[in-house]
């Protein structure tokens, strides 16, 4: 690779740097413009900023930190640490039918329940 | 003793021996915050209805905090990049407004958590009736602040009125509580902008509890103080090491490759820190 190409190649990575970080400033604009809108689904809401995170860190991860262009190693070690991490995160999905229900984390809002602040 | 494989790639990884290192020790965080992350998806799906605290962070300032970090992010590989270019004083400059960013950040944070350790929920003995929004509600329990002795106390807790024989305190009510919904906050939030703040005086004897917005007020403060504790400390330590490399350049005359793959691998560790910020943020200030 001649020098002069490399440099040009240098010069493209600055230039996908800053697209990403102009990507990641509007995802946290879109992120907080929306909880404003205050959607009646709980879930939708919930998804949609787990949405717009994901994203986020794949702009991170991919460009930044170069994940994008990594050795067989190194993703060989991110798979292994996705594998636990997912079962981790499973085993809590299992739990929740064990838990006390009434939760409105999953979009059920129980609405029987005595809120601490109630109109007269 | 020679550290080996510090600049030419080990055969069979591909890579020098940093870069497998700092990869390794980013996958155990993976599992650290994942394990955390667990434990507030448990907490939160286990909260009775009405228990869980929301908006009650401060989204203006937490916006700009996360702004702040991802401008550090850029900053740190645009630096690396001008390293790669041969480029130092760009190096130090990108550098050095990173760990301005970091400063910032932590100085913001704790700005917020001193804002938490002043504000109060007060659970009363008897529901009393209270102005909310123009309109009379009946409640039991109160966010708010309050006076003594002409300023704001700290971390007061339910012992403190008895051990400090207060009979009685000075009680602003916010206009909100989180058992309401989101919709039903932001409403009353607004309908409350710019009606001066009444102040109420509460029985030390009709209280049933006092917490400040403290880790033991409950599992939603808890979670939220270790998660971003936790964060900060890594922020912290980043910046200690990012610092470290950028105060020591004899090595940039010596090993220069060796130099710019130190400071590589400190950024990956800084974007690794952006990237847990990434789910905390609407994690725990938005929903």
């Amino acid at each position: 690779m001649s020098e002069s190409h490399s440099h040009h190649d240098l010069a493209k990575h600055i230039k996908v740097y800053w697209v990403v970080f102009f990507a990641l400033l509007v995802g946290t604009a879109v992120t907080v413009g929306l909880n404003y809108m205050h959607f009646d689904s709980l879930a939708l809401t919930i998804g949609i900023a787990m949405f717009v995170a994901t994203v986020k860190a794949f702009l991170v991860a991919g460009y930044f930190m170069h994940l994008l262009s990594e050795k067989k190693m190194i993703y060989a070690i991110l798979l292994t640490t996705v594998f636990f991490l997912v079962g981790m995160m499973f085993l809590v999905i299992w739990g929740r039918d064990q838990l006390p229900r009434g939760s409105s984390f999953f979009g059920s809002h129980n609405s029987s329940s005595t809120p601490a602040i109630s109109s007269q | 003793m020679e550290i080996p494989y510090t600049v030419e790639a080990r055969r069979d990884t591909g890579l020098f021996n940093a870069k497998v290192g700092i990869w390794l020790f980013l996958a155990s965080e993976v599992m650290l915050f994942g394990a955390l992350f667990s434990a507030y998806i448990l907490l939160r799906v286990g909260a009775l209805p009405g228990d869980w605290p929301h908006g009650l962070l401060n989204i203006p300032i937490g916006t700009f905090n996360t702004a702040v970090l991802i401008s550090s992010s850029v900053t740190v590989v645009l630096g690396w990049a001008a390293l790669q270019a041969g480029n130092f004083a760009r190096y130090r400059k990108c550098q050095a407004i990173t760990l301005l960013c970091a400063l910032g950040f932590l100085g913001i944070k704790s700005y917020e958590y001193r804002e938490k350790f002043g504000h109060y929920e007060v659970w009363l003995n008897q529901p009393i009736t209270v102005k909310h929004a123009g309109k009379d509600v009946q409640t039991d329990r109160l966010l708010g602040h309050f006076t003594h002795n002409g300023s704001h106390p700290l971390f007061w807790k339910t012992e403190t009125l008895a051990e400090k024989k207060v009979e009685a305190i000075k009680f602003s009510p916010d206009p909100i509580h989180y058992s309401m919904t989101a919709r039903e906050m932001a409403h009353a939030k607004k309908e409350a902008h710019g009606q001066p703040h009444a102040e109420i005086e509460i029985k030390t004897a009709d209280i049933r509890r006092l917490s400040a917005f403290v880790p033991g007020h409950g599992p939603y403060f808890a979670i939220y103080f270790t998660l971003t504790a936790l964060h900060a400390l890594h922020v912290l330590g980043g910046a200690i090491v990012i610092f470290y490399i950028w105060a020591n350049t004899k090595m940039w005359k010596t090993e220069p490759e060796r130099y710019i793959n130190r400071v590589e691998v400190s950024g990956l560790f800084w974007h690794f820190v952006d990237l847990v910020w990434i789910f905390l943020f609407p994690v725990l200030y938005l929903l």
